[in-house]
Formats: structure tokens, C-alpha cells, sequence
């Protein structure tokens, strides 16, 4: 099967149960998660990518096309991740941070015919040499955007990617978003209901419930 | 009140001045006895120059490399998951090992009589006495050079991970290993730059250290000749002066040296940096690394915390054995012979020690929190404060025996107070590394409530601040205890001979043969701080025992 199944995921701290899930997410589908903060939408994140800290524990399973994902590392399960800020590194230029994303190998002037076309794609032709702190906020959004998808992942999570943007910005990035992982199931993370409008598919509290926005 | 307040502004600048001013004393007091230039004649026909030079090379960068290179791969491979949690529990608490009795304890285990020997005797070696083996002093300075580097893992360690929050390395970490890095790869392409940049001070300060240390050279290093660190002290402690000369020029070598490897250091430094980000945008992976690496920092790790470990076992045991025969691993019997024989001496010993300890970290942390709380109020951040870790960086052998000359002019060689006032200088930097970060964090809005409500910035200080910082304020005097305690050659050459410390007897009794008064003296040593930093850790937590958040740091109860 196709896409992101969490089977019965329950994530606890101690004996407080924080969350209990089950979905199904399939390619080109949105599910988001919405909630207050500190609701566990966070804890959900890092049980999907495997980053689960000791305070926790979580039972079910979590399949990714197919294949068992519950035990893998972090950096078996092909997931993509993007966070509130960019997070791009500052020691790399905007170029570097694309090919620190894009897979190994292939000749150099392959790779980097890849990374031209990557920011022509996103508007951005001829930043690569860039320091990306001389970017914009919407430059740097669409850079991180675009080094999550030249790994290649077979699912996305966005941890409220579009927060920290403005208003104007915020419908922008999130459509280019959107359409730029339009193959992949993706999970979004959000308490903004807008966000939750615009992803377009179900849309469920921690504790599984379906809401409506 | 105008007055007072003006006072404090001053103290930074007081703070500054109160280190820069003795060191350049010291350097010149060190220096100027060899302007003559007979001197240097005399050390160039030193035959043991050239090798000493080399092992002062040898040993501090390899040393260095190989600590750096541990402290990397631990974190790089570990951090984050429980077996880290375990090895920095059982590291951490070795930064207050004095190195003296790190490198008696490593001396105990891997002499050709010591515990490694005798387990494996007769059995295996064959050897019903003690092998005539160069393990210890060997000549090209390997005991010497692992001695340093099981006592520097742990503070570069434990300056790392203190760095390692402020380069946002956590989300770096995640970014990378959501792209399929390896632990270690996504480390070193993602984390290190920053990292590293934090990290460049106490690197030096360990260069620096392994290049020029007298009390671990003399322990573990070479004897015939000696180190270049320890032949200078030789020189300039003898009783006739006639050596002076070629010792200030030794010093002035000395120093030399130290700014050429630290200089060699930052050119390599420049010619790596451009590699991480070639490397990171060729986008490989790496995985493949990770379990290699995560056993070599086991066993690093375990090598380091054991062998540490077992040294200082193995001088509690020395200090209550009785008879001790060869190839037995265990001692015939216990005894509390050394112990009542020599405790009236230790506990005077003990006692001078303390009281030089007291003084000097209470001087450093009353002077660190004036400076700090100066620099607060003004709030724009201190000038020049990498000055203060010119103690770190600066061979004591450069500017000790200056200080030497220095206090024996003003008629104050030979009173603890007066190694004590040398000690504030070695003592601060390291008060001040503890003490900084923790009263900077502190949140300005409780200051800003307080202010608000009326309070006087002095009342503000003594009566939220301060006893909101008790905890790290404790654990810097008690990082300030374990320095003095650690000190040698201040000690030895202010001391004049007539101030014994535990650090300066626990020296002088390695090149005897009394292992069991060696044991006790070490332990001694290593005491002191111990019970110090135990105080730190207890004194908050009985202050605060119904406070929750002011023991939130500690981690849940």
C-alpha cells in the first residue's frame, strides 16, 4: 500500500497518554494535525521521523509504502522535515545547503545543473553563491523547501513551516509548498486554521478526532 | 551610594588590569635575565635541546589531536542517547581529578610494577619481579602524552557540550539525519563549523598546556633529559643562580614554541575549513560510519573512565596496604600505619592548601561577580574579554618565575598569601568560564519586576540575583578550588620552598619510592576538590529543597 499508515500510535510520557492515532495519508493527500501548543503535536513529529527522546514511549506501527518504518533510524526512513524556522546552515552557501540535500553522487556538473535548476524553479536563478543570512524570509523558506525534495523523501512533515512567515508570504509559500510535494503524502502541523483550510484534506486533533475548520 | 556604584564600574576594569599587569611583570621578570644573551649560548649547548623541543611538540600536539579527536567522536556518535548520559556521568566528575594525582594514579597502573603488571603476572609474562622496563618516563614522552589526554577529554568534553546549545546544534543535527545523513557525517557537516568555533579557546589552552605542564611531565614524561618545561624549572630552582640565564632563555623557547604550534594549528585550521563545505554538498550519506565510530567512542570512553578510575583505586589501596608483594594483585594485608604516621603532616599540608584554595577562588568569584554585575548595569558587553584567558594560553613557565622575581623584590616570596595572589591569576579565567554564561542567562525580566516595584539595583543583587545564581556561583568556586589545588608551579616557586601544598608534596614524594604516602597524599589531593564540588551540588538543593523550578536545571526529581 501506497502512502503513510500510522497503526494505533500511542505515544506516552510516564502513564499520561499524549496521543492515539491511527490514518492513513496517501500520496498527494494533507493531513494536518491541529491543536493548541503543547498538545503533542511535536511529540507526534519526532515518533514519525524516530527522534523520540527517552522521556517517551510508543507502541503501534508506522508503515511508509509498504515497509515497516517503527524501528528504523531517523536517516533509513526517508522522511522529509521541514520546521518553523528554515534552518538552513549558516557555515554553507545557499548552494551547498541544496547539495547537502540532493543525493551522492552523479559527476559535478550533473549536480549542479540539479541545483540551478532547483532555484530556477523557485525563482531564486543565481543564488547559489549566496550567504543564505543575506536572504529574505520567503527566500530562505523556499530554499529549505527545496533541500528537503532533493533527498528524494517519500513522505513530508511540516512543523508549522509557514509560522514565522507574513501574511502575504504565508498563502505564497504554503501553495508553492503544496504543489512542490504534490507526490508525496505529507502531514502538516499547524494551530493556525488557515493553514488547515488551505491543506485541503482531513484534518484531526492529537487524540485522532476529526475536526472541522 | 554614587561612590559604591562607581567602584563597580570599575571592577572590570580592575579585573583586567589585575591580570594583565602580573603577567606582563612575569613575562618580563622571566625574560629580562636573558638579554644579555649569554643565555641563549647556554642553552644552545644544552645537548638536550633538540629533543626536548620535539617533545614539547610531540606531546602537545598529539596529545591535543588525539583529546579533540575522542570528544568529537563521543559526542558526534552519542549524544542524545543513554549510554551518553552514562559516560558523561562518569567523566565529568574527573575535571576536578587534580592532574597530579591523575598522573600518580595512571603511574600506579602502568608502571612495570604497577596493577596492569601484576595481573598479568607470573601468568603470562612470566615475571616474579618487576620488569626493567621503560613504560614510565619513556623517552619519547607516550605515558606522558596519554596521561594528558585522559585528563583533557573530560574538560573539552565538558566544554563542548556547554557550547554546544548556543550553535542550534540539535536542529541541525535533525535536519541532516532527516536527509539521511549518518550521526557522524550530518556531525561533521552540519554541527562542527559552529561547534568548533566555540570551541578553538579551550583547545589552545590545552595545546598550550601539553606542550609546556611541569607536575604531569615530571610524573609520566622523560627523565634524561627532561622535558624542555620541567629542565627550565630545574634551572631556575637551583641554588645557585649561575643557571637564571639559560632558564629565562628557555623560557623565552618555551614560549616560542607554544606560538608556533598554535600558530601551525590555525594554519591547518584555514586549510581544513573549506573542506565541510565541499564535503556537504557532494551529499554523502555516510551511514556506514556510524557504528564504527560509535564503538571507538565506547571504548575510548571506557579506556579513559577506567584507566582514571583504577588510578585512583589503586592509590586509596597503596595508602592503606600493608604488605605489598610483586605479582600479587591485592595487598597481604591493610593497615592504618601510613595513615596515622603521616596525617599530623598531611592535615597541616592540607590545611595550608584549603586555606590558599579559599582564598584565592572566593577572591576570583567576588571580583567575577563584580565584574559581571558591572557589566549588566551598563549593559553594553565588557571589552577585551579574551584576556582573561591569557593565563590559559600562556606558558606558566614563561611568566611564573618572572612573578618569582617579582614578589621576592616586594619582599613577599614564601607566605601562602602570596601564592595564594598567584593562584587568583590561574584561578580566575576558570571562575569566570563556570560563572559567566549562568549570570548572563539570568532572566533580566525578574530584575526589570524588582525595579518596578521599587528595588535599588544593589538590593536587586543581593537579594534576587545572587541567590538565584547560588548554584552556579558554588559550582564556579568549587571549579576554583579544584584549579588551586591543581597548581604546581605556582605553588612550588612563590611557596619558595617554605609553603608546602598537597600538589607540591605529592610532586616531590613521585620521584621517591614511598608508594603508600604517595597514595595517601594524592588522595588527599583529589579530596579536597571533591568535597567541594559535592558541597556545591548539595548546599542548593537543601537551600531549595521546596523550590521546584530553582532545581529545575538538575533535571526531574
Amino acid at each position: 500500500m501506497t502512502g503513510l499508515r500510522i497503526d494505533d500510535l500511542r505515544i506516552c510520557r510516564g502513564t499520561e497518554e499524549l496521543l492515539r492515532l491511527s490514518a492513513h495519508v496517501a500520496p498527494g493527500e494533507v493531513l494536518t494535525i491541529m491543536g493548541p501548543s503543547g498538545c503533542g503535536k511535536s511529540t507526534l513529529l519526532a515518533a514519525l521521523i524516530g527522534a523520540l527522546t527517552p522521556a517517551f514511549s510508543a507502541q503501534g506501527r508506522i508503515w511508509l509504502n509498504g515497509r515497516n518504518i517503527t524501528d528504523l533510524p531517523t536517516a533509513e526512513r526517508h522522511i522529509g522535515l521541514l520546521f518553523q524556522d528554515d534552518v538552513l546552515f549558516p557555515h554553507l552557501s545557499v548552494a551547498q545547503n541544496l547539495g547537502f540535500g540532493l543525493r551522492a553522487g552523479g559527476p559535478r556538473n550533473t549536480r549542479t545543473a540539479r541545483i540551478e535548476a532547483a532555484l530556477a524553479r523557485m525563482g531564486l536563478a543565481g543564488f547559489g553563491p549566496r550567504d543564505p543570512a543575506t536572504l529574505s524570509g520567503g527566500q530562505r523558506a523556499r530554499v529549505a523547501l527545496m533541500r528537503s525534495l532533493l533527498a528524494e523523501p517519500a513522505a513530508l512533515l511540516l512543523d508549522e513551516p509557514f509560522s514565522r512567515l507574513d501574511h502575504a508570504l504565508r498563502a505564497q509559500i504554503r501553495s508553492l509548498t503544496f504543489a512542490e510535494a504534490k507526490a508525496l503524502p505529507v502531514i502538516l502541523v499547524t494551530h493556525d486554521p488557515e493553514d488547515a483550510r488551505a491543506a485541503g484534506g482531513p484534518v484531526i486533533d492529537p487524540m485522532g478526532r476529526r475536526l472541522t475548520v | 551610594m554614587t561612590r559604591r556604584r562607581s567602584l563597580l564600574a570599575l571592577a572590570p576594569g580592575l579585573m583586567l588590569a589585575g591580570l594583565v599587569l602580573p603577567i606582563a611583570a612575569g613575562l618580563l621578570g622571566t625574560a629580562a635575565p636573558a638579554v644579555s644573551g649569554k643565555g641563549f649560548g647556554a642553552l644552545v649547548q644544552w645537548p638536550g635541546l633538540p629533543y626536548a623541543t620535539a617533545l614539547s611538540f610531540g606531546t602537545g600536539l598529539v596529545s591535543t589531536l588525539v583529546a579533540l579527536a575522542i570528544t568529537l567522536v563521543l559526542i558526534a556518535a552519542l549524544e542524545g542517547t543513554r549510554s551518553f548520559v552514562r559516560f558523561r556521568q562518569a567523566l565529568s566528575p574527573l575535571l576536578a581529578l587534580p592532574h597530579a594525582a591523575a598522573a600518580l594514579g595512571l603511574a600506579f597502573l602502568i608502571s612495570p610494577s604497577g596493577w596492569i603488571s601484576r595481573a598479568l603476572s607470573p601468568w603470562a609474562t612470566g615475571w616474579d619481579a618487576p620488569p626493567d622496563l621503560l613504560i614510565l618516563n619513556d623517552p619519547m614522552g607516550l605515558a606522558m602524552t596519554a596521561g594528558l589526554v585522559a585528563k583533557e577529554v573530560p574538560f573539552l568534553l565538558l566544554m563542548a557540550l556547554a557550547a554546544l546549545p548556543q550553535t542550534d546544534a540539535t536542529r541541525h543535527q535533525m535536519v541532516a539525519v532527516s536527509l539521511g545523513y549518518g550521526r557522524v557525517m550530518g556531525f561533521a557537516l552540519a554541527t562542527l563549523p559552529a561547534l568548533y568555533a566555540r570551541l578553538r579557546l579551550p583547545v589552545f589552552a590545552v595545546l598550550a598546556y601539553g606542550m609546556t605542564n611541569v607536575d604531569m611531565a615530571m610524573i609520566l614524561g622523560p627523565n634524561l633529559p627532561p622535558t624542555l618545561a620541567v629542565q627550565i624549572t630545574d634551572w631556575m630552582s637551583a641554588p645557585s643562580l649561575a643557571h637564571v640565564p639559560t632558564a629565562a632563555a628557555g623560557a623565552l623557547l618555551q614560549l616560542a614554541l607554544v606560538a608556533v604550534a598554535l600558530g601551525l594549528w590555525l594554519a591547518v585550521e584555514l586549510l581544513l575549513a573549506p573542506l565541510i563545505p565541499a564535503l556537504a554538498a557532494r551529499g554523502l550519506r555516510c551511514r556506514a560510519l556510524d557504528r564504527p565510530a560509535a564503538a571507538l567512542a565506547r571504548l575510548a570512553a571506557l579506556t579513559i573512565a577506567g584507566s582514571l578510575g583504577a588510578g585512583m583505586a589503586g592509590l586509596a589501596i597503596w595508602s592503606f596496604a600493608g604488605l605489598w608483594p610483586f605479582a600479587n594483585a591485592l595487598p597481604q594485608s591493610l593497615s592504618l600505619q601510613t595513615w596515622t604516621k603521616a596525617l599530623p603532616d598531611l592535615a597541616r599540608t592540607g590545611l595550608t592548601t584549603l586555606a590558599i584554595a579559599l582564598a584565592a577562588s572566593l577572591a576570583a568569584l567576588a571580583i567575577s561577580l563584580a565584574a559581571l554585575e558591572a557589566e549588566a548595569r551598563r549593559k553594553t558587553p565588557l571589552r577585551a574579554e579574551g584576556l582573561i584567558y591569557l593565563p590559559l594560553i600562556l606558558p606558566q613557565v614563561a611568566f611564573v618565575p618572572g612573578l618569582q622575581v617579582l614578589a621576592l623584590s616586594l619582599g613577599a616570596k614564601g607566605s601562602a598569601a602570596t601564592v595564594a595572589a598567584a593562584h587568583l591569576v590561574f584561578v580566575l579565567p576558570y571562575v569566570w568560564l563556570s560563572l559567566a554564561p549562568a549570570f548572563r542567562g539570568w532572566n533580566p525580566q525578574i530584575g526589570l519586576a524588582a525595579a518596578s516595584l521599587g528595588t535599588p539595583p544593589d538590593q536587586i543583587f543581593w537579594r534576587l540575583r545572587l541567590p538565584m545564581l547560588l548554584a552556579p556561583a558554588l559550582t564556579a568556586l568549587a571549579v576554583g578550588i579544584a584549579v588551586s589545588v591543581g597548581q604546581y608551579l605556582p605553588s612550588l616557586m612563590l611557596g619558595g620552598g617554605r609553603v608546602e601544598t598537597l600538589t607540591t608534596e605529592a610532586v616531590a614524594l613521585a620521584s621517591g619510592g614511598n608508594r603508600r604516602l604517595i597514595g595517601a597524599t594524592a588522595l588527599m589531593q583529589m579530596a579536597l576538590p571533591a568535597l567541594a564540588f559535592a558541597l556545591a551540588i548539595a548546599a542548593p538543593r537543601l537551600a531549595f529543597a521546596n523550590r521546584r523550578a530553582m532545581l529545575a536545571e538538575r533535571g526531574p526529581t
